[in-house]
This record gives structure tokens, sequence and C-alpha cells, in this order.
């Protein structure tokens, strides 16, 4: 009878064995890593047991002790120490895969890979794929998408910034202003060394150095009824932080007809308003302004001044709202108004119905023809009024 | 008695208060005790036709006026009236 302490050599076999084995029935695959290796690539039908938690899990991944258990892991210690550690626990056909996964691909044996993030991907984006709401797949969704700005100003700053950290895949922003002193208290995008530099260019160099994965596509104009729908058109979800009444009304019009959702605030002193409008599921923004205000009750920031972090706390709730949109998780603010006054730290929740009687998304609108798509009123006129 | 909520832009036409104390049994006679009041919000919230401008919303607690009755939409105590402009700072 052999001496019970002596340990028993573990079989080693090689990728190619394993891969002619493991198409039989009654093998346990396990995969001795760690699970970040895992998420990376994995053999299929491998359950992941991680070193450290072989005696707890290993009852479950592999219940049957006679059954035969094939090991791996990257290049083949870890494997080997966890089969002697299954031998001790009573496995009694148990192989270690020589050269581990790095030497299956080698051989050109196929792996389940984390399709579509690179290594650096999978590092920068963790704490988002560890959410079960984002995960990889939520990821790859942010990371194909398009989504627009209207403004790289006080609420453009904030929202760009948190979307190019969130990885969305490209970020068009629409401003033809260049970057003043003022606009340093709340638009945090840009900097000092940057004044006078176009602010779309100053945002690029923000965003590009926070996350090279952005694509970032400068609009250095003015949005008019004459570029806004080629302007939009390749995006999937527009963000309105302009600065004044025609263009969010021109904007609004023009994502109705295309049916791009539109993440709408807007802030001044102290308050601040957010809503999230998706054609056709919801009220569109002139069901919910039918006509803009006059000037004495349209005051601007330049004129009545902002709180600089009003435009930190609206913008990351569009940016909030776009991620909402880009998973399609949770409940967007569509049909509802979230009044924030930060005086008080008070939000307050509005409904907003769709207006059967709408000029834009009512019931009785009708079909506008191709030739009329890009035909808009005078906006300039309508809000001067 | 329903609280009044008094956007930005009219605060300066109520001494500075965000939010006002006013009596009345719907919303038309609540907004008339904020004018009674504060007589420079008049010509912001009513046209010459005694009707609601066009650009204010009103909103009962959640709920826009004009999916309810409107002016004549009952107030009970304790109601918040908002007054809601548009606005456009970005």
């Amino acid at each position: 009878m052999a001496p019970t302490d002596v340990k028993q050599q573990v079989e080693e076999i090689e990728p190619f064995e394993a891969a002619q084995e493991i198409e039989g029935d009654d093998v346990a695959l396990i995969d001795t890593r760690e699970p970040h290796e895992y998420q990376e690539a994995h053999l299929e039908n491998g359950k992941l047991v991680p070193p450290g938690l072989l005696a707890d899990e290993i009852g479950e991944a592999a219940p049957d002790k006679s059954a035969r258990t094939i090991l791996y892991c990257r290049s083949g210690n870890r494997s080997y120490k966890a089969a002697e550690q299954l031998q001790a626990l009573g496995y009694e056909d148990v192989a270690s895969m020589a050269g581990g996964i790095l030497a299956w691909q080698e051989q050109g044996l196929p792996v389940v890979a984390a399709s579509g993030m690179t290594p650096e991907q999978r590092d920068r984006y963790s704490r988002h794929t560890l959410l079960p709401e984002v995960g990889v797949d939520g990821q790859l969704k942010l990371l194909d998408a398009k989504v627009l700005l209207l403004g790289a100003g006080g609420l453009g700053a904030p929202t760009a910034l948190y979307l190019a950290a969130a990885g969305i895949g490209t970020l068009g922003l629409v401003d033809d202003d260049v970057v003043d002193a003022s606009n340093l208290q709340r638009q945090v995008i840009h900097n000092t060394e940057r004044i006078g530099e176009p602010k779309t260019s100053s945002a690029r160099v923000t965003i590009e150095a926070l996350n090279p994965d952005v694509n970032v596509v400068e609009h250095n104009l003015r949005l008019d009824a004459g570029n806004i729908l080629e302007l939009i058109e390749p995006y999937d979800v527009i963000v309105d932080g302009a600065d004044n009444f025609p263009t969010r009304y021109l904007l609004n019009d023009a994502s109705v007809r295309l049916r791009k959702p539109v993440v709408s605030a807007s802030i001044l002193s102290f308050d601040g308003q957010i809503s999230t409008f998706v054609p056709f599921e919801g009220p569109c923004y002139r069901c919910l302004y039918p006509t803009p205000p006059p000037a004495e009750l349209a005051p601007s920031c330049s004129a009545n001044g902002v709180l600089g972090v009003m435009a930190g706390t609206m913008g990351t709730l569009q940016a909030n709202e776009v991620i909402k949109l880009v998973l399609g998780v949770g409940e967007p603010l569509i049909g509802r108004l979230l009044l924030y006054e930060a005086l008080g730290t008070r939000f307050t929740e509005l409904k907003v119905r769709r207006d059967p009687e709408c000029p834009i998304c009512g019931e009785n609108v009708p079909e506008v023809p191709e030739s009329e798509m890009g035909k808009f009123p005078d906006y300039e006129a309508f809000c001067a009024g | 008695m329903a609280t009044v909520r008094i956007p930005p832009v009219l605060r300066q036409q109520t001494g500075g208060q965000p939010e006002v104390e006013a009596e009345g049994g719907n919303v038309g006679e609540v907004l008339r005790a904020l004018t009674a009041a504060h007589p420079d919000t008049e010509a912001q919230l009513f046209g010459e036709d005694g009707d609601l401008n066009r650009y204010v919303n009103v909103y009962l607690n959640d709920e826009d006026v004009r999916v309810l009755d409107g002016l004549d939409t009952a107030v009970s105590d304790g109601d918040t009236v908002v007054i809601l402009p548009a606005m456009a700072g970005g």
C-alpha cells in the first residue's frame, strides 16, 4: 500500500487531447483563474472556480467525484495545483491541461471571448460591467452610441465629461462660440489656457485626454433650419443644452420629424428643469411649452446670472437620462418634468401630457412630405414675438 | 390656503419670495389673490382678456391645469400651485 503522504502525480494532458475529451458527456471542465480573466476569454462550457474558492465551490461545479474532471488556467500552473487539491478532496479522475488557455489558443482552438472590448476597455469600464443593468452588453451599446450635444457650454460641459467617461462611442458637439473667461465658473470642460479657442475644439482636448475611446465630432456652427436635419440624423440621442428659445423649438420640431429622443434641460439662477422627449411615446417640448415666453420673462444666464454648480447638477442628470435611453434600462423622464431648486435643495416632479392639439406631434398633424422635411417656420421671428 | 411657487423670473415682483400663501377656492382665485397682493405679477400671468397667458404653465400639485379645469380647477387647503414659465438657459 502506497504511503498516503506521497502526493499522487497529476495527469497532464495537451490542449488537443482536452478538446477531444470535452466533446464527450460526463466531463467536468473547470477554469481555475480569477473572474476578470474568465470574462476576457474562456473555454466553452468551462465553469469558473477561482483558486481561492476551490474547496467551497467545486462541489457545485463538479458534483461527481468519480467523473472525469479537467482543469485549466492561464498557463497550466494554477490548474496543476488545483488538480492536486481535488485529488486530496477525493476526486478520482483529474487532469490538468498543460500550457493552459494560452497553449489552447496558440493551437487555434476556439474560446468564448468578451467580444468587442479590448483588455484596456474591460479594465476601464469594469465598474460599469459589474452592474447587472449594464454588463458587457450594455457597455458595448454605450461604445456604439452616437450622442449629439447642443451646446458645449454650461450644461454641455458636465454632460460631455460624464458621457465621455462612460464610453459613449461618438460625441457630437454643436457650438459656434469661443471660450470666454466668464464661462469658466461653470463650464468645467474648458480651462483658463484655452480662453479664446472654439468651445468645440477645447472640449475635444479634454474629452480625448479623459477617454481615447470617444470619437469627438466638432460642429463649429450655429444650428438653423437649413442644417438641422442633416446634423441630427446620424445621432441616436440629442442633448439639448441650448441657451435660446429659437434653437430649442427648432430642435424639437426637427427631432419629432426624425423621431430622435431629446434630453432637454435648462438652468437659470438657482433653478433647473429637465425632461426627456421621446417622439410619439411621450409629449414633445411644444406639448409642454406651446409658445415661448416674451423676452422679459425669458432672461438669459448672461443677463440674470446662474449658480455654476447648477450646470453640473442638471448636466449630470442629462447624462444619466442619455445612458438610460442607450441601455434601455430604468425609467427615463418621459412625460415628467423634474424641477430642481438649489436654494431650498428641493426636487419637484410635474406630469407632462401629450397635447392632442400639438402642432408638431398632435393627432391631427399631417405627414410631412419628404420635400417639406427641411422646411421650418422662421424661428427667430417666432421667438422674438 | 394654498401655496403658490413663484418662478425665479417673477420673484422680483413678489419681493424675492419663492413661495406665497394665497387664498382661493379654485386656481383662478388663488392666482388673483396673488396678483392682488403683488400687482406687478398680473401682467406676466394674465392677458388683457383675463385668461392665463399661453406661455405660463400652471400646475395644481403635479398636474397641468390645462388637463384639469383650467382656472376653474378646485383648490383644497394645503395644495400647491406651481407657476412655470419655460427657461432657455444652458
